[in-house]
């Protein structure tokens, strides 16, 4: 734990210091143009001149010390099936018959040392590294066997070691690198008998097989394979017979693989920092609502709780007011009935004292009175 | 490695637990295969095919259907619709144990398993996509941890613990859905390094955006879902304002899925726009891609619609299963099936019986687990000293 | 030694490296100017 947060805070501070030491060279680099690292190192394989003799392969499983293979190299058959590079085997020759032409093509696949490598692009710890020499190469000390080199290779050339249980690596040519810093030639390339494979920095192969191209324009296809595919390869081609037929993919495009992701990579601090603001912001904007929400509540609760008292007491006061008119009116009405009656009464006794005994007879006497 | 003993109760051979000890068994079986004799011994992995069901399903699906948590939290605490707050601690446990789970897969298929740690602490390749995946997961496990312990606290009755965790746990939500908006995302934009690998249809710039929206319904569904199980099998264990809430819950995110799903349909149909791919629907590889738009997406959304309209839960419930089989589709498409899509039928991967095992087995794993928490912690049902857990 | 980018790939694994690290100051640095643009809000919380 101590050691990697140190490590952690020690990346951060590079990371800072790099970019402050930057200054001068920050404009060179926002053009946002890269021409990879000068004088670099590749290998140009003419098609036409392979003979598929294996001789590559065999001298690839010598100098990388790898396992004698199943089947020996001067077994020419093993090409009866289209194979590719797997973990005991950094390079292989493929066979293409040509239904038109008597004899076949031989194409050797490897790794094509990308300028811009995906499988670079895609290791999350930095385990594999475009060198200044041109090889791109891998440190198993760092690999944790994601395989997302694997998925991201678009040349199908990192292998696995899927039998091993304890320290399983992705392996792949390497460029002979070791030979390479030693001033060797890659194994391959020294045992070549015929001119299929040339060594040399990636500008002068381009040079060389531009000039074949032109030299005989009836031999060769007019494509120098890698040099723009992907972003462009240390490992070119040159071939007598169209790269599609021979299992080489041209429909790869020449966008760099880093510039494939970058894009996404960008959006993740923008993300970020709008997130958060948005979020608190919308957040905030709830809770406010929300306080609104019961402050409103609040206040309605209060105001029809006061009108309603309101009319209430109105009603209430309406209605004492109209019972108290009646009341009086009702009053009044029977005073003025008593009075009324108490004259007829007085007026009937005289005339008839029976009245006065049955009081119901009343409206008799009214009618009659009426009458 | 970890092998949990199915619960200790009085019965211990009811079925459930039963099936679970014969799957844990084979599981812990294999696990030793792969420990000791490698990954080429119990997988069906190749060259050209490095990735198999481990990351096309436990990592990818894995995370889509974690995803239940970050949404329900900013439904409920960020966009205040406070209905949803039952649905939350469900949600937070299955997004935990999920997480977990994809970690735990992690650690099978990667070669050197130990060193997972290393993209964070040791050497950080910023290049990668996977690195950025790397981290968010990390750190999203550890929130998503923190968020859960609340639970765990009212449980153990640690008031202080539980106290400190209740004050950071706002920041905790903002946190997680930044997290969970980066990682979702970027597990679609893997794959925009293969342009020349991955099937036209499903490759797209806007791969990213994709994933994002589709983790929202994704994860919308499996809290739909998820709450059919629980109430089939640990009835007992819901609060009756849990029961009558997940209603309005299943009713309220059935509603917002079957609009994003349209949304996303339209997406899908403007990505096929921006690269013209059009040619590509009359093909084979069309139709399987219409089947997947059209009967995983399209009809699903409109089927959440009417269950809506109509107030009828049991077909909300039963369409999100459906959506969460349209998403794990989707995820297996662009991960397997439409992927390498120029290899050869013969050279295609296929999982073998052992690698489909041990995914059945890390499954389990997470079953049981939720068993176990939700039996015995407040879960599925308020704590009697915090009714209104916030 | 100046770094100085040959590649796409350098360049990208720079520049992002300091991306990650602006998103550590976006995450403290947000926050705290939030605080200071609302604590002087009345005693409801907002936060
Ligand atoms: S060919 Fe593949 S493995 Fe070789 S550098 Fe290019 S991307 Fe990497
Ligand atoms: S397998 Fe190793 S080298 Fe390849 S991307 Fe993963 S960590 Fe990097
Ligand atoms: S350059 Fe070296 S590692 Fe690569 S194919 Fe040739 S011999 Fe093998």
């Amino acid at each position: 734990m101590g050691i990697t947060r140190r490590q952690f805070f020690g990346w951060m501070g590079a990371a800072i210091g790099s970019q402050v030491s930057l200054h001068k060279d920050a404009n060179a680099a926002s053009n946002k143009h890269f021409t990879g690292y000068p004088g670099s190192m590749g290998v140009l394989h003419d098609i036409s001149q392979c003979i598929g003799c294996r001789k590559c392969e065999t001298a690839c499983n010598k100098v990388n010390s790898l396992l004698p293979p199943e089947r020996p190299f001067d077994d020419l058959s093993v090409m009866d099936q289209k194979r590719r590079p797997h973990a005991n085997t950094y390079t292989i020759v493929n066979r293409f018959d040509q239904p038109d032409r008597q004899l076949p093509v031989f194409v050797k696949k490897q790794c094509n040392h990308c300028k811009e490598p995906a499988c670079v692009s895609a290791c999350f710890v930095k385990a594999l590294k475009k060198s200044k020499t041109g090889a791109v190469v891998y440190d198993d000390s760092l690999c944790v066997g994601c395989r997302y080199c694997m998925i991201a290779c678009p040349f199908d050339i990192p292998a696995y070691e899927y039998d091993n249980p304890f320290t399983p690596e992705v392996t792949k040519c390497t460029l002979c690198q070791p030979r390479i810093l030693n001033g060797q030639l890659p194994g391959c390339v020294e045992i070549c008998p015929k001119e299929a494979l040339t060594f040399g920095t990636r500008d002068e192969l381009i040079q060389i097989a531009r000039q074949r191209i032109k030299n005989y324009p009836d031999r060769y296809v007019n494509h120098i394979y890698g040099e723009h595919e992907m972003g462009g390869c240390n490992w070119l081609y040159i071939s007598n017979t169209p790269f599609a037929d021979l299992g080489m993919r041209e429909d790869l495009g020449i966008t760099p693989a880093p510039q494939l992701t970058s894009g996404a990579l960008a959006a993740v601090p923008v993300v970020v920092s709008l997130w958060v603001v948005f979020i608190t912001g919308i957040h905030a904007i709830s809770k406010r609502k929300e306080q609104m929400a019961a402050d409103e509540k609040q206040a309605d609760v209060g105001r029809v709780l006061k009108s309603e008292q309101a009319r209430l007491t109105e009603t209430v006061a309406k209605l004492k007011e109209k019972a108290k008119e009646e009341k009086e009116a009702a009053v009044k009405r029977e005073v003025k009935k008593a009075l009324d009656e108490a004259a007829k009464q007085a007026r009937k006794t005289v005339s008839d004292p029976k009245a006065l005994k049955t009081p119901s007879e009343t409206p008799h006497t009214e009618n009659q009175e009426s009458e | 490695m970890a092998h949990p003993t199915c619960q200790t109760k009085p019965v211990v051979f009811t079925p459930f637990n039963i099936i679970c000890g014969i799957i844990l068994l084979i599981g812990g079986v294999i696990t030793i295969l792969r420990f000791t004799k490698g990954i080429g011994a119990v997988t069906n992995l190749d060259d050209n095919n490095p990735w198999g069901i481990w990351i096309g399903f436990d990592l990818l699906c894995g995370v889509a259907l974690a995803a239940g948590g970050y949404v329900t939290c900013a439904t409920c605490y960020i966009f205040g619709l406070k209905k949803f707050r039952c649905a939350v601690r469900p949600a937070i446990l299955t997004a935990f144990l999920g997480y977990a789970l994809v970690v735990l897969a992690l650690h099978y298929d990667v070669g050197r398993p130990w060193r997972l740690p290393y993209p964070i602490f040791f050497s950080q390749g910023t290049s990668s996509i996977l690195f950025e995946v790397a981290l968010c997961v990390f750190l999203y496990l550890t929130v998503l941890f923190l968020e859960f312990s609340p639970a765990a606290f009212e449980w153990l009755n640690w008031k202080r613990a539980r106290y400190v965790i209740g004050k950071i746990s706002l920041v905790l939500v903002i946190f997680g859905i930044i997290l969970s908006t980066l990682h979702q995302s970027s597990l679609g934009a893997l794959f925009l390094i293969v342009p020349s690998k991955l099937h036209p249809l499903w490759h797209s710039g806007y791969l990213a955006v994709y994933f994002f929206i589709s983790s929202i319904f994704a994860g919308m569904s499996i809290v739909i879902f998820e709450h059919l199980v629980v109430d089939r099998f640990l009835h007992d264990k819901i609060d009756e304002e849990h029961d009558i809430e997940s209603r309005n819950v299943a009713l309220g995110f059935g509603k917002t899925a079957s609009f994003l799903m349209a949304g996303y349909l339209m997406i899908q149909v403007i990505g096929i726009a921006i690269d013209n791919d059009w040619k590509y629907l009359g093909t084979r590889w069309g139709l399987w891609y219409l089947i997947e738009m059209i009967g995983f997406v399209g009809l699903p959304a409109v089927v959440y619609a009417i269950g809506v309209r109509e107030r009828n839960l049991k077909l909300v419930q039963w369409t999100s299963f459906w959506t969460i089989l349209g998403i794990i589709l989707n995820r297996l498409n662009i991960s397997l099936v439409a992927f390498n899509w120029q290899l050869p039928l013969g050279q295609k991967y296929f999982p073998s019986w052992m690698e489909v095992m041990t995914t059945v087995f890390i499954i389990t794993i997470g079953v049981v687990f939720f068993k176990v928490i939700a039996t015995r912690m407040p879960i599925l049902h308020a704590h009697p000293d915090y009714p209104d857990d916030h | 030694m100046e770094p100085d980018y040959n590649t796409l790939q350098e360049f990208v694994t720079h520049t992002k490296g300091v991306a990650y690290l602006l998103i550590a100051v976006a995450l403290v640095a947000l926050p705290v100017f939030w605080r200071f643009l609302t604590d002087r809000d009345d005693k409801k919380r907002t936060f």
